[in-house]
């Protein structure tokens, strides 16, 4: 792996009294996918949480771009170009599509070679979603869940990030959304986007992922590459069924 | 009244809307995005008025009374950024209920600093320059002020509406409103979009205080009627609905001016002072908006906000450390009229504040009992001490009802008052809930203030004295004493009871509730009727202690008094009333003895204790105790 | 009640729309007894508003509820309750206050109309049978821990004792394995399907995850916009053209071929 996009290093985190993760230690290159497996409860979605700074106790250091985030405020760390798309989606339910991606917007940037990121404009997005293109000014509240999924990957991109962290996108939504998801992280992968991507369902990550680390009980218990846990149903077996 | 005199009068009630709508706007626009119920914003309108007044008396002028609104409506709207930079921000995370005592305290300190500023006397500004005529309508003269008090209105709305759908400040407004966490996740400066939101509500907020001066003289009283008046619109309009707030104002305002219309009207039988209903009406107003809408006219149902206060822990039974302690404390107050006789360090007084804190505590045990358990936020609970309190001594004064047979009337009284208000209240949740039952403390309090025959209105009755033994203060100490150790201990029978198990999963999860077959709205309803239940034993208790009651004692202090009581001590524990009211009463007993500047010492006392102790006192303790518990 | 003898529920035309929107049109299926029926379709098909409408807390605009034959449309959740349908969400709603018994123990309570007593502590009702139900859930080791605590996989287990406490025969379950790993995902149907088979409950589910639905309903039934457009067991609705339109897409993000 080149030059790392996002460095985190021995990060742990607590709720209240429950520690939650144990000492992390995992890196996302440049325009690489790589997903966090594990299952419920393993700490993928503390993870991202922790790294967009929005948990108050964490320690540990997280690296973007080869810069230190981890006493950052969340605004701070998006601003940097890291963006976040919750589990929940969290759409304003009472904005319309097109408010919604407003609150995303953000300046286009660059990486930290002056080359420019990719930048997107509610056009250019709605030609990667085609149904959201359809609804332009609909609430939020009044989309399926599968629109919704949509529309909070595109809020998130019209922050032109250097890297995504999309928390559990097959979730919830019936599996030709699924399919849709994936070939849209393939077309981000193809703009040179880097995505940590938490996920449970293997079909899935098998499709878009580089690189696996396996999560569970908040420590990493398996690293590799997709390939190899895809050629490994023992691995499989140990790590991602009870 | 001529179809003339009628619709002058819905002109003077379109320039009091004006009013009613800018304070209501920025306590709406406040409550929409930081999720607090500003209970200050009421005092930031009055500082509005003040400042306002200074300028257009120390400049004078054109220059002193327009510049001086203006200058008056960003002096209050820059103190609204500093209330939310120095105190607020530090009490985002804290349970909602905590945020309001930190604003009441807002409430008690700026009054106090506006009585040291200015004085006690009213102070009426200047007529406004270049409006000081007044112009023929209808027959009658409408001072021009008025008429540009009306335009006012809606070019402010016009303003906000546009700022609120077409602007990104707007968008962003709007958004917080739904996931504040998610529009900071998405970039944006959570922290600065917090405090331009409360500074321009407090903005709007002086405006609208400013705007008064040449109308209304600036009053230290000022700051609870305009809260009041805000809460009223806001529900009534629909929570963080600007429009709804505006349509509020004109129907609040509107009845309110036919009402003073009106007058007195003979209907031969009955003779109605109508004028004196403004009090009434606008609680009457909200209370039926409510029942019908349960989400004010424009108003949505709220989406779930996301709680970020700790989980409440599960109950568990005293442990023999508590028991030992209670039955301790116990002994003691059994003991405190040996102690308050002793010649070393015994006072009378002693006993007369035992009472007060033995009488707090029984109300502030009911009110817990709904608040904590039940999530029932009552802001009313004066209604049902007002009830029983009366109910006591109006039952001694015009039927003679012997002592004890009053003092079993008066919770019977409360009861059937809580029956009756708790069945529409649990229609309800959270600040609709809690608006509610204000609208019903307000009406049973201005029942009594105005219906001076039988009530003895602003006087009050007195005279209730308890027949011997129990004129003697220790025998009545004993009393309350017992009754307060039985309605204690009986509420924490119930709560531990298969129907406190009921009352807490309906708050828990209503919708898991009621699909285990729990009536939800049925177990709250009775939770409530037994809260009005016990709290009419310390309305009874009350009356016979002081010999007297009067309309101020039932006031919105004390149910306000009973929120900081419950949230003092800490609403997730059981103990915590008990030891919230009665630090409150001897600090309200103690402090208020000390100084003319009570409130503020008062309110600094509140901040501080809101500040190091966020759980509550006795929430605090329970903490530090886990956590040396766990280290050993 | 002839056609209804052998089914525990039938839909009869259900039908509801919001403000204009036909949400479900024209439904009607039958649940036998002991069956394992799985709903599924594209977010939005309208299969929570289905369920909610089964368990009461929708009335619908027209159209039939028969459990064993009784039209339930338009009760309140707590009667079908009594009636003896039992219900889970999407979101596993605990009483999250209480302890894990504790939760199951106020179900019970309420199945033995004792909610309105005052006097006599909770804790110590109906407690042996609490537990027996937090063991067929093994769940049992964690009774006294704070409901709250739990991973959210223990959650749906407790959730699913507190829907056993009245007995019932019917168990509409929404997403019942939604946001839990595919090993925990098959634990769970695992132990309902036993549960169902041992009592002799049915179940009506809706579900995302194919591969749970095709490895346990008996049978599927797929809502497309309101309506329901097949109905039939896995092979029937995995060959079906139009559930492959609408729903599966091309399947690779699922199962690989389910036998």
């Amino acid at each position: 792996m080149n030059d790392a996009m996002l460095k985190v290093e021995s990060l742990s985190a607590w709720y209240g009294a429950a520690r939650i993760l144990y000492d992390l230690s995992f890196e996302v290159g440049r325009g690489e996918v790589v997903a966090l497996m594990g299952r419920n409860g393993a700490g993928k979605s503390t993870t991202m949480r922790a790294i967009m700074g929005m948990i108050g106790q964490r320690q540990g250091t997280v690296t973007f771009s080869g810069e230190d985030i981890s006493r950052l405020e969340p605004y701070q760390i998006a601003r940097r170009g890291l963006g976040f798309t919750p589990e929940d989606r969290r759409i304003f339910s009472d904005l319309t599509v097109m408010e919604n991606l407003d609150i995303g917007r953000q300046p286009a940037r660059q990486f930290p070679d002056g080359a420019p990121a990719p930048s997107w404009t509610p056009e250019r997005l709605f030609a990667l979603f085609p149904n959201l293109a359809e609804m332009p000014h609909r609430p939020g509240g009044r989309m399926s869940g599968g629109e919704q999924q949509m529309l909070t990957v595109a809020r998130t991109l019209m922050g032109n990030p250097l890297l995504v962290l999309l928390d559990e996108p097959s979730e919830g939504v019936a599996p030709l959304i699924v399919e849709q998801m994936a070939n849209t992280i393939i077309e981000l992968k193809k703009e040179g986007l880097s995505i940590l991507l938490s996920e449970q369902n293997i079909h899935f990550a098998e499709l878009v992922s580089d690189r696996v680390y396996v999560l569970e009980k908040g420590q990493i218990q398996w690293q590799g590459t997709m390939a190899q846990l895809s050629g490994s149903p023992e691995i499989q077996r140990t790590y991602l069924t009870v | 009244m001529t179809l003339n005199a009628f619709l002058f009068q819905v002109l003077n009630g379109l320039s009091a809307a004006s009013g009613l709508f800018l304070i209501a706007a920025g306590l709406s626009l406040i409550f929409g995005v930081t999720r607090i119920v500003n209970l200050a914003h009421g005092s930031l309108y009055m500082l509005g008025t003040y400042i306002a007044y200074s300028f257009a008396t120390k400049i004078g002028g054109v220059t002193g009374f327009w510049g001086g609104i203006i200058a008056t409506a960003l002096i209050v709207g820059l103190i609204g950024a500093l209330i939310e930079i120095v105190l607020l921000r530090r009490i985002y995370r804290a349970p909602e209920l905590f945020q309001l005592l930190a604003t009441f305290a807002l409430v008690l300190v700026i009054n106090d600093a506006a009585l040291w500023l200015w004085g006690p006397a009213d102070l009426l500004g200047p007529r406004a320059p270049g409006f000081r005529g007044a112009i023929e309508i209808l027959g009658r003269r409408l001072p021009s002020y008025d008429l540009f008090l009306i335009v006012i209105g809606p070019l402010v709305l016009l303003a906000l509406h546009l700022t609120l759908a077409r602007t990104r400040f707007g968008r962003l407004i709007r958004a917080a409103t739904q996931d504040r966490e998610m529009v900071g996740a998405l970039g944006v400066n959570q922290a600065v979009l917090f405090t331009s939101v409360f500074a321009l509500g407090a903005l709007l907020a002086g405006l609208g205080g400013a705007l008064q001066i040449a109308r209304e003289p600036a009053n230290l009283a000022t700051d609870l009627i305009a809260l009041g008046d805000a809460f009223v619109v806001v529900v009534v309009g629909g929570m963080g609905s600007i429009p709804g707030a505006y349509l509020a104002a004109v129907i609040i305002a509107e009845v309110k001016a036919l009402c003073v219309g009106i007058g007195v009207v003979d209907f031969g039988f009955i003779t109605i002072n109508f004028s004196k209903f403004t009090l009434v009406a606008e609680f009457l107003v909200m209370a039926i908006v409510l029942i019908a809408r349960p989400y004010g006219l424009l108003g949505k149902a709220q989406g779930a906000v996301r709680s970020i206060a700790e989980p409440e822990e599960p109950l568990r039974p005293a442990t023999p450390m508590l028991k030992l302690l209670g039955a301790t404390v116990l002994v003691l107050l059994v003991c405190l009229p040996l102690l308050a006789q002793s010649t070393y360090f015994g006072s009378p007084y002693l006993l007369v504040l035992g009472i007060d804190v033995l009488i707090a505590i029984i109300f502030a045990a009911s009110l817990h009992f709904i608040m904590g358990p039940g999530g029932m936020h009552s802001f009313g609970h004066a209604a049902y001490f007002g009830l029983g309190a009366y109910g006591a001594a109006l039952l001694v004064k015009w039927l003679g009802l012997p002592f004890g047979a009053a003092l079993v009337a008066a919770p019977l009284l409360a009861l059937c008052g809580a029956l009756l208000f708790g069945w529409f209240a649990v229609r309800l949740s959270g600040v609709y809930l809690a608006m509610l039952t204000l609208a019903f403390a307000q009406i049973v309090w201005a029942a009594v203030f105005q219906w001076e025959g039988f009530t003895g209105g602003s006087n009050g009755v007195i005279g209730v004295w308890p027949p011997p033994p129990f004129d003697k203060t220790w025998v009545y100490f004993l009393l309350t004493l017992a009754l307060a150790a039985i309605a204690v201990l009986a509420l924490r029978r119930f709560l531990f009871a298969p129907f406190g198990y009921a009352m807490r999963a309906g708050r828990d999860s209503p919708l898991r509730a009621e699909a285990i077959g729990i009536d939800v709205k049925r177990v709250h309803w009775l939770g409530f009727a037994i809260a009005g239940l016990v709290c009419g034993i310390a309305g009874g208790l009350f009356a016979f202690a002081k010999g007297s009651i009067s309309p101020e004692t039932i006031h919105i202090n004390r149910s306000i008094d009973g929120l900081v009581m419950v949230l003092l001590g800490g609403v997730q524990t059981l103990t915590g009333p008990i030891v919230g009211a009665s630090v409150f009463a001897v600090l309200q007993d103690t402090v208020m003895r000390q100084t003319e500047y009570w409130r503020a010492l008062m309110g600094a006392i509140i901040l501080v204790l809101v500040l190091a102790f966020p759980q509550g006192i006795v929430g605090a303790f329970a903490a530090l105790w886990r956590k040396v518990g766990g280290r050993t | 009640m002839s056609a209804s003898d052998s089914s525990v529920l039938e839909l009869r035309g259900l039908t509801k729309s919001f403000g204009g929107v036909h949400a479900v049109r024209d439904v009607s299926l039958k649940i036998g007894k002991g069956e394992f029926l799985a709903m599924i379709g594209p977010n939005g098909a309208g299969k929570s508003t289905c369920f909610n409408m089964i368990n009461g807390q929708l009335a619908p605009d027209s159209g039939q509820i028969l459990c064993e034959g009784k039209n339930i449309a338009g009760l309140a959740p707590r009667d079908i309750w009594r009636l003896g349908v039992g219900r889970t969400f999407q979101v596993a709603a605990t009483f999250g206050s209480m302890t894990v018994i504790e939760n199951v123990q106020t179900a019970l309570i309420s199945h033995a109309r004792e909610t309105y007593r005052l006097w006599r502590p909770a804790a110590s009702r109906h407690r042996a049978r609490a537990l027996d139900l937090l063991r067929q859930v093994n769940m049992q080791g964690a009774a006294d821990r704070p409901s709250r605590e739990l991973a959210y996989g223990d959650v749906k287990r407790v959730e699913l004792a507190i829907a056993l406490a009245n007995d019932p025969k019917l168990l509409l379950m929404d997403e019942p394995t939604a946001g839990m790993g595919a090993g925990e995902r098959h634990g769970l149907i695992e132990l309902v399907k036993r549960l169902v088979v041992e009592r002799g409950i049915s179940v009506l589910f809706t579900e995302h995850s194919m591969d749970v639905v095709f490895a346990f309903a008996d049978r599927i039934v797929v809502l497309a916009r309101g309506r329901l457009i097949a109905d039939g067991d896995a092979t029937a609705i995995r060959d079906n053209e139009q559930v492959r339109e609408v729903y599966f897409g091309t399947g690779k993000t699922f199962a690989r071929a389910p036998a």
